[in-house]
């Protein structure tokens, strides 16, 4: 009974969306169909041999991971080391800290991509100065965009990983560190052996998080590289299945490039409740 | 806070300059991470001359208004504003109560298919939102939604029910059962056990929720942009910002300003709840 609320708006927002996406993909969809000019024709698996042909699909798939993957270690390393340096310091600065973090949490994607923008800026912007590097645009380059994006994605989505493993450790009795220092335990000796292994289920999901949000990257990259960069040179395959599908009107092909990129993601869901499960919880 | 003090005491507190060098760090880290933030509303507040010029400064001698006149000046930007707060608005209730009475129902029941359905809700999550923008501008268009608000709050409830649920179970789960049970005893009925015992408890979990809720509604930018094709009374903010920034030449003035004025609700709001922020995600994680 309390469920039907939640049952009716997920079963029709989204796996029937998910099912029509399906669907999409095993046909010619194109403006043509749209406007009812002419009628669909199921291609079976043309759309994805097209695509799996398409070099550049590849090297958005390879550019899409390497870049996820830079993002969620350099968020995790950043927001654990907070953390941690939290639990080290006193009440004002922790509050200072944790208030910075919470304003660039805050800061809404398309805000955030503009502002990273005007700091970067070649001409007006205070970094370039700073560094002394001129009018060097960053956006011109392929990996130095990415770097840019990454800085961004990284600022934005650090606060949530540093909060959460800071509750996570906060949430540690005091008992255990007391009984580990009295049996003489090193410092260190009660990161590794006893906080670790404590804060497990925490990393697990903040990990698990990051790779799902960074994987699905969109706002900043179409933002930040005016919607993939020179030539789709910074192109992840969220953008590009939406400039396929709405800029060139392959409804199809966007589709099929969305049917990959779910089947990926339910790669990693699959880890993670396995992971979940040696854990032992329960669900 | 109490605990913290615990910990420095206990596992040994570490000596003085290390504590301090620590304390100048964590500063030092807060001015980095807050600098874009300053640098967003000093651009806003700087008169056009000063933000084009090739000698930024960190402050500004002549603050103006300007650019702020130029944001409200344009075309119904207010109207903007009101639609992202009615979308966003709208999309943290709905969702949120949709979400407690799913939570309560996969923690509290056993039926078949729970664990089923939880697997799903977690799955659900990873579902990448732009690739169902798709199907879902179709479905939108059948619906008759496209360019009404109804087409950017409904997918955004969908799209935030899965994580809320999942968070929230952990909340529910932590109201002991003896409760519900005592509840019962001295005679509450199902409904009154839930909205008055059950609900208050919980609420710092739904408050945790609906700040994730509130930011992916208050920034969508995608379904914005599909879903609000030629009705542009119908606009939300991020659109309304993007109306500055041409990438040949972007009105920075106006995009900070912009920016700033998009930001500060969620400010705002990050503020009221971040004391529950806190202890909600280490309610939730914990489990």
């Amino acid at each position: 009974m309390y469920l039907a609320p939640a049952l009716v708006v997920l079963g029709g927002l989204l796996v029937y969306p998910i099912y029509q996406l399906g669907l999409i993909s095993f046909f010619q969809y194109t403006q043509a169909q749209v406007s009812g000019g002419e009628p669909t024709t199921f291609k079976g698996f043309g759309n994805y041999s097209e695509l799996f042909s398409d070099s550049q699909f590849w090297q958005v798939l390879l550019s899409t991971v390497l870049f996820a993957g830079a993002c969620v270690v350099s968020t995790l390393a950043v927001g654990c080391a907070l953390a941690v340096l939290l639990t080290r310091v006193r009440a004002l600065p922790r509050l200072v800290l944790m208030l910075a973090a919470l304003g660039a949490w805050a800061t809404p994607a398309v805000t955030g991509s503009t502002v990273w923008l005007l700091l970067f800026d070649p001409d007006f912007g205070p970094v370039n100065r700073i560094l002394g590097l001129g009018d060097h645009s960053w956006t011109y380059g392929r990996l130095s965009a990415f770097f840019l994006v990454l800085l961004e994605v990284v600022w934005c989505s650090f606060p949530f990983v540093m909060v959460t493993v800071y509750a996570g450790i906060r949430a540690v009795p005091s008992e255990v560190l007391e009984a580990a220092a009295l049996d003489g335990a090193s410092q260190w000796r009660i990161w590794r052996s006893v906080l670790t292994p404590m804060l497990r289920p925490i990393l697990t999901v903040v990990t698990i998080q990051s790779v799902i949000w960074d994987f699905k990257v969109f706002t900043q990259i179409y933002v930040m590289t005016n919607g993939g960069g020179i030539a789709g040179q910074n192109l992840v395959l969220n953008v590009y299945a939406y400039q396929q599908a709405f800029a060139s009107s392959k409804y199809s092909l966007g589709s099929a490039i969305g049917v990959v990129m779910l089947l990926m993601l339910l790669a990693v869901t699959l880890v993670y409740l396995r992971l979940l499960r040696r854990q032992g919880e329960e669900l | 806070m109490s605990l913290l003090r615990g910990l420095g005491g206990f596992v040994r507190r570490p000596r003085r300059p290390w504590r301090l060098a620590a304390e100048a760090s964590a500063l030092l880290i807060a001015v980095v991470v807050a600098f874009p933030l300053y640098w967003m509303v000093l651009s806003a507040f700087k008169p056009a001359g000063e933000i084009e010029s090739s000698e930024p400064r960190p402050w500004t001698l002549a603050p103006s208004l300007d650019s702020f006149r130029r944001v409200f000046g344009q075309q119904e930007f207010g109207r903007y504003f009101v639609n992202s707060l009615v979308v966003a608005g709208s999309v943290v209730i709905v969702s949120a109560l949709i979400a407690f009475l799913a939570a309560t129902a996969v923690t509290r029941f056993r039926f078949r298919f729970r664990t089923t359905l939880l697997i799903m809700f977690l799955v659900a999550q990873m579902v990448p939102v732009e690739a169902l923008t798709i199907p879902l501008f179709f479905t939108m268009r059948g619906l008759g939604l496209l360019n009404t608000l109804g087409s950017l709050i409904l997918p955004q409830i969908a799209f935030s029910l899965p994580f809320a649920i999942w968070m929230l179970r952990g909340f529910v789960k932590a109201v002991p059962d003896a409760l519900e049970e005592a509840a019962y005893i001295d005679g509450a009925s199902r409904s009154r056990f839930l909205w008055q015992i059950l609900f208050p408890l919980v609420f710092p979990g739904l408050v945790a929720t609906s700040v994730f809720s509130f930011i992916s509604a208050w920034n969508d930018f995608l379904f914005a942009k599909s879903f609000i094709i030629s009705d542009t009374s119908q606009s939300t903010l991020p659109m309304a910002l993007l109306v500055f920034y041409k990438p040949d030449d972007p009105d920075w003035g106006g995009v900070m300003a912009a920016s700033t004025v998009m930001t500060i609700p969620v400010l705002v709001f990050f503020v009221l709840v971040q004391r529950r922020l806190v202890s909600g995600l280490g309610g939730a994680v914990k489990d």
